[in-house]
């Protein structure tokens, strides 16, 4: 599949890669379009497009007041498919769509993923939607050459993480801990371990991801990990200082 | 054959790879449980000792004279220990906790009810004991917030969201995703991911077979109908479920008409025409939502009416032309909730009241053979702040304004 091509290739220049994530339509698409550029001029070598979402369970706070503030501004799904054709259109880097099931059901689950593909989406991350209740979410993406990434956590057994890894695309995300996303994780022995876990279980590349936000981090991860996710950090970032204050933190982290 | 936790096309166990080890875990207890009848006697055993298991069914001469029709009685729920139905699956849920050797329980309040229901059994067992309510919902069920912290647990206000019960949920599945190894998850009814529906559908039948047996004693026949009131649906199941083989008993399902079904204001997904299919907190149902799928806020004078989803079964049983759905407004509910209490002496919740009216609307219809039942899921007495401020209460206000001052002055 194209993703997973695209990640090796870049990991041949590369000893590992950064994902970054932007909340759309917050705090403004403006602004989401001067974060991605900052991003992508100082390197950042996928992004992931988080559609807001009423419920995001998955998310911490930072990303859930994000998520109401863009949906309380009047963001709507369309308005968030238009943006990442622009996106996509504009940077030759990877783009994918993290969302909750909802929005890709209630739009029409084969509607979404043609909607996407003509938009030029690499990939989907879908906390909510494990394998088994993503059937036909799977054929979909098989069909549509879409990535249909999955997640590893540190409670997944090691033959559940060979399930994963058979179902999935793209990369596999490793959620380095227990927990919502913005919270530090510590990447300790234990961490190693799981790391090793999941080496095991998949050939396909491996993100890791909640609580990355430092130059020390991405060190850390660098050998372990093929790709770093800087999540909320930038987030926060935008919110306080400014687009224009994400180009040289990405610059300072590899 | 239908796929493992559902209902039709409803229900599922939409979850995040983090729980997967935690259901797997929950499921294979339910169903060990499920196939050993020593725990349903002990389940029994507790709810006769530590509730008022059975509660009575209550024949309501007066309202059934003042309606003139058929002879009402009333399922008193609220005569459990800590006076709603949620004390069912609290108990039953605490016996699986001890099973699995946690120490922590977490839950989701909108009325309070589940939550007091929570702490004490949290009290009762030796558990540590987190309840999460919408910081709306605080203010509407102060009382009930009071008697949690002082049963030992911690009180957490949800202020994101639309601040009811649906955030609450929400925050108690983030502390889940850390806390799994020693926090079990006590959802307070029949919605969010397999096996939930089913578990408190299971501990809350309790209700409908004492019904059935009670009602075929008394009346020695078979009602006409069955009315329950349904927020998330946990006392309507638990209700319906001792009639549901019985093809000449209507069953009634009552939600929350707010202020109207026209308005926007309200939470009737299944008796309006506002409610439509998506997919979330775990499970898939008839949400109120808006295209994009963007959940909506509810209204409802009850707290715990007051949600944008409903139970997998119920929506099932639904589609199947198998339980009726009606809705009840706030105006409604408090003319129904004064009548009862004038007529019977007894205090319906807010809840439980809107089952009331379904049920004086259609008395006049039926005839004085002919019995029907409605389940009092609570009992009033948590409302009344609510209940005192819609009647505009003008003794119970001065009472308020000489406290506020009194409390004012010392400090």
């Amino acid at each position: 599949m194209q993703l997973k091509n695209d990640i090796r290739s870049a990991l041949t220049d590369k000893k590992i890669l950064l994902m970054t994530h932007i909340v759309l339509g917050y705090p403004s698409f403006e602004a989401n379009r001067e974060t991605i550029k900052q991003m992508v001029e100082n390197g950042v070598d996928l992004i992931e497009l988080q559609i807001p979402f009423s419920e995001p369970v998955a998310d911490g706070p930072i990303i859930l007041k994000a998520s109401q503030d863009a949906i309380a501004s009047g963001v709507k799904v369309r308005d968030c498919l238009d943006f990442a054709a622009e996106i996509t259109a504009t940077y030759p880097i990877p783009f994918l769509f993290m969302t909750y099931y909802n929005i890709l059901f209630k739009f029409g689950l084969a509607e979404f993923f043609a909607k996407a593909k003509r938009t030029g989406i690499k990939g989907f991350i879908i906390p909510d939607l494990p394998p088994e209740e993503g059937e036909q979410y799977l054929e979909l993406a098989r069909k549509y050459q879409i990535a249909p990434v999955l997640i590893f956590a540190p409670t997944s057994t090691d033959q559940r993480m060979r399930f994963l890894s058979s179902q999935g695309e793209g990369f596999i995300y490793c959620v380095a801990r227990k927990g919502v996303t913005g919270r530090k994780s510590e990447l300790n022995e234990e961490f190693d371990s799981y790391m090793g876990r999941c080496r095991q279980a998949t050939d396909l590349p491996i993100a890791v991801g909640f609580g990355i936000s430092s130059k020390e981090d991405v060190e850390l991860l660098t050998g372990k990990a093929d790709i770093a996710v800087i999540g909320t950090a930038t987030i926060k970032l935008v919110a306080a200082n400014g687009p224009h204050a994400v180009g040289p933190f990405i610059a300072s982290l590899r | 054959m239908t796929k493992k936790g559902y209902y039709g096309k409803w229900g599922g166990a939409f979850i995040p790879e983090i729980l997967h080890e935690t259901f797997n875990e929950l499921n294979k207890v339910f169903e060990e449980v499920k196939a050993d009848p020593q725990f349903w006697e002990d389940y029994f055993d507790l709810m006769s000792t530590y509730s008022c298991r059975p509660t009575p069914l209550t024949h309501a001469e007066n309202l059934s004279k003042h309606f003139g029709g058929c002879q009402m009685y009333i399922k008193r729920e609220d005569l459990n220990h800590t006076g709603a139905h949620k004390a069912n699956n609290v108990m039953g849920q605490g016996l699986l906790v001890k099973r699995m050797g946690k120490s922590r329980v977490i839950a989701e309040t909108g009325a309070g009810q589940h939550g007091v229901a929570t702490a004490t059994m949290a009290a009762k067992f030796g558990f540590e004991c987190t309840i999460y309510m919408g910081e709306e919902d605080v203010q509407r069920q102060r009382p009930n917030v009071f008697w949690m912290e002082k049963l030992g647990a911690t009180v957490i206000p949800v202020t994101t969201g639309a601040r009811t019960l649906k955030d609450a949920i929400n925050e108690a599945f983030r502390d889940w995703v850390s806390s799994m190894d020693t926090t079990h998850y006590v959802m307070g009814t029949v919605c969010g991911p397999h096996p939930f529906p089913e578990m408190v559908a299971w501990f809350q039948s309790i209700i409908g077979q004492e019904t059935r047996g009670q009602i075929l004693s008394r009346f020695e026949k078979l009602p006409a109908k069955v009315y329950a009131c349904v927020g998330g649906g946990s006392n309507a199941m638990g209700i319906f479920q001792g009639f549901l083989a019985d093809s000449g008993v209507e069953l009634v399902g009552v939600e929350a008409g707010g202020l109207g079904l026209d308005s926007g204001q309200h939470a009737a997904r299944l008796a309006g025409k506002d409610g439509s299919q998506g997919v979330a907190q775990g499970y898939k149902t008839m949400f109120l939502q808006d295209n994009d799928g963007q959940m909506l806020d509810t209204h409802s004078v009850a707290a715990g009416l007051d949600y944008i989803g409903v139970s997998p079964i119920l929506t099932d049983l639904w589609e199947k032309g198998k339980i009726r759905f009606e809705a009840a407004t706030d105006e409604e509910v408090l003319d129904a909730l004064d009548l009862t209490m004038k007529k019977e002496g007894i205090i319906p919740a807010l809840e439980s009241a809107h089952a009331f009216v379904q049920a004086f609307k259609d008395a006049g219809k039926l005839s004085a053979d002919q019995a029907v039942i409605i389940n009092m899921s609570g009992r009033g007495d948590k409302d009344i702040f609510t209940i005192a401020h819609a009647y505009d209460d003008p003794s119970w206000k001065k009472f308020i304004m000489k406290k506020g001052k009194a409390y004012a002055a010392e400090k």
